[in-house]
């Protein structure tokens, strides 16, 4: 009698996930239902940012959200495989110490990372880093460099968000590295595959879709990312031209102007909630499928 | 599968087709021969490279908490972590009330979400195992994981903060509780599967109920693991400042009205402090409050790697 009622319960209790899920779906999409129908999806192309005149548009900020995940995956992608492959051969006493700095890298707040980089990272990257990069090496005539180069913007947002997110990849890539057969890496090793031909040749296209998988999770997390990029990308609403802007992301305008808003106003900052949530159920279903693939491929699961 | 690939090539029918100096391999390009020396020096480089990334990247974390105890250490004292906030030019502020609202909103979010969380866990390991709705429930779960959290910030504005009129620390409870649920929940699953089968069978050969054997066998032998989950998630979100601008928002005076008013917490308070603010007393004062934090994430880290060990 107990019991069935527990199981009842448990039963309960696992099902509000998917019934929250779809309720944040729902909610999102109802609250913004008067911009759908003011502009339609016009909205999401046009640029035009005005609280006077009622005009909204979402193009900046979504263009904004891909190009500061776009910058930070280009270098975190690379830089996690190489910290993957580097700790996976490492001795103990030096792996151990090392893959706990990475974890409690994750664990520093966001907005630890906004305030550093607002009052740290910024002047450093103006004083020396753009001028480095646009004088020293001339790639001012680079046709997407940008024309601000004052220290904030994508560019800046694009390097925290890679420290933010690097120990997430990394961390899937560590056991994608773990989890390869030893057989498979001591084959490689006995016909004289070096370990960087290993790690490339034999154990990258072994664990690919487990590397996939940790390169979304990573990407999820860049995109919805609020306060780190809040802090230090400028909040301008306009169109990107160069890296080196200042500009605005979904999230960033999110919390910039949710206080003062209403009406209209409020409900295009839902349909950008919306567009955010669609984005990122975008990433998270290749990411769970593969990461599903990769633990089946091992026979986990 | 290589071994499939191959197959049909290594048949005896055809292996008397393959001459020695062919490549079997039909299917890839025959690979160049390159020097020895090349081959290990790039390995080499490769090696250094992921040392020197490794490096940087530790060193980028190490620079954040070196600022956050440079700028942080000097204003952190006794009257700085008891006094209440207080508006710009008033002397003595502290964070007092944004220390008590942060453990408020924190504990009732995990008030709230831990009990469902556990059950949903429960449910996922040990009764809908390998159902197809199980899968299903996990995948949302797994998929819930990854909505930002500003977004779960502002649905809780929409179903809660305008209906009831006003932003509370309880608002801020619930928008942390959405986030920790299936943090929690895909934990506690996890660990219960850990329970070795013959335990749950010897619960039951004893004639228990699945509802004693759960709860007095299974969950008794994965509390280590389930109380590493809940800290965790309580270190994840208790730092989550997004889904806080929508719901307890900010206040200067201690958190008397948890269900009604605005409530302080340190998250918020950092943003205001350092973003909203030209005065560089009030930016020393975020930037101690993030050293306060930080500390108590530490701490919370630390104590989940020494249960993780004891267990």
């Amino acid at each position: 009698m107990y019991d069935r009622l527990f199981q009842k319960l448990c039963f309960t209790a696992a099902i509000i996930v998917p019934v929250l899920l779809f309720a944040i779906l729902i909610r999102m999409a109802g609250s913004s239902a008067e911009v759908w129908e003011t502009f339609g999806f016009q909205f999401l192309f046009s640029s035009e940012w005005n609280p006077q005149t009622e005009q909204f548009g979402a193009f900046p900020a979504i263009l904004g959200t891909l190009l500061t995940t776009g910058i930070a995956m280009f270098f975190a992608v690379p830089l996690s495989f190489l910290t993957a492959f580097f700790l996976n051969d490492a001795p103990d006493w030096l792996r151990r110490p090392l893959s706990q700095g990475l974890d409690l890298l994750a664990a520093i707040p966001s907005v630890i990372y906004g305030i550093w980089g607002l009052f740290i990272l910024v002047p450093v990257i103006q004083k020396y880093v753009q001028p480095f990069l646009l004088d020293t090496l001339g790639l001012r005539a680079l046709p997407f460099m940008g024309t601000d180069a004052n220290g904030f913007g994508y560019f800046t947002a694009g390097i925290v968000l890679t420290l933010m997110i690097l120990p997430y990849i990394s961390a899937v890539m560590r056991d994608v590295f773990r989890m390869t057969p030893t057989l498979l890496r001591e084959s490689a090793y006995g016909i004289g595959c070096t370990r960087w031909e290993t790690a490339r040749d034999i154990i990258l296209p072994y664990g690919l879709r487990g590397f996939l998988g940790g390169v979304f999770i990573g990407l999820g997390r860049a995109l919805g990312e609020t306060m780190a990029v809040l802090f230090i990308i400028g909040n301008v609403m306009r169109t990107p031209t160069g890296i080196f802007d200042s500009g605005t992301t979904i999230a960033a305008t999110l919390a910039n102007n949710f206080a003062e808003a209403d009406g209209l106003m409020r409900s295009s900052l839902f349909a950008l909630g919306l567009i955010l949530l669609v984005l990122a159920f975008l990433v998270q279903i290749p990411a769970q499928y593969y990461l599903a693939a990769s633990r089946r491929e091992r026979g986990e699961g | 599968m290589k071994e499939e690939n191959n197959g049909n090539s290594l048949k005896p029918e055809n292996r008397q087709n393959i001459l020695p100096h062919q490549n079997i391999f039909h299917h890839q390009k025959p690979l160049k021969k390159k020097p020895i020396f090349w081959r290990k020096l790039k390995a080499g480089m490769m090696e250094t490279l992921s040392l020197v990334v490794l490096a940087v990247t530790l060193g980028g974390m190490g620079w954040i908490l070196a600022s956050l105890l440079q700028e942080g250490a000097s204003v952190i004292s006794w009257s700085f972590l008891t006094e209440p906030s207080k508006p710009y030019g008033v002397p003595n502020g502290g964070i007092g009330n944004a220390l008590v609202g942060t453990l408020l909103i924190t504990l009732t979010a995990a008030v709230i979400t831990v009990p469902v969380a556990v059950a949903g866990g429960i449910y996922l390991a040990e009764f809908g195992k390998g159902t197809r709705l199980a899968n299903a429930i996990r995948f949302c779960a797994n998929v819930m994981m990854g909505i930002p959290s500003i977004v779960v910030g502002l649905f809780i504005y929409a179903v809660y903060v305008i209906p009831t009129g006003h932003f509370s620390g309880f608002a801020g409870s619930l928008a942390l509780g959405v986030i920790m649920l299936p943090l929690i929940m895909r934990t506690t699953e996890d660990m219960l599967l850990l329970v070795p089968d013959t335990q749950r069978e010897a619960a039951l050969a004893l004639g228990m109920t699945r509802m004693r054997a759960t709860l007095a066998i299974i969950c008794r032998c994965a509390r280590g693991g389930l109380a590493t989950g809940i800290l965790m998630a309580l270190a994840r979100v208790s730092g989550e400042t997004a889904p806080l601008l929508f719901t307890a928002l900010w206040s200067n005076t201690w958190c008397d009205r948890f269900f009604t008013a605005p409530t302080a917490n340190i998250p918020v308070l950092m943003t205001e402090y350092t973003t909203n603010s030209p005065f560089q007393e009030l930016h020393a004062a975020g930037w101690g409050a993030a050293l306060v934090i930080m500390a108590c994430i530490l701490v919370l880290n630390v104590t989940v790697k020494v249960l993780c060990k004891t267990n």
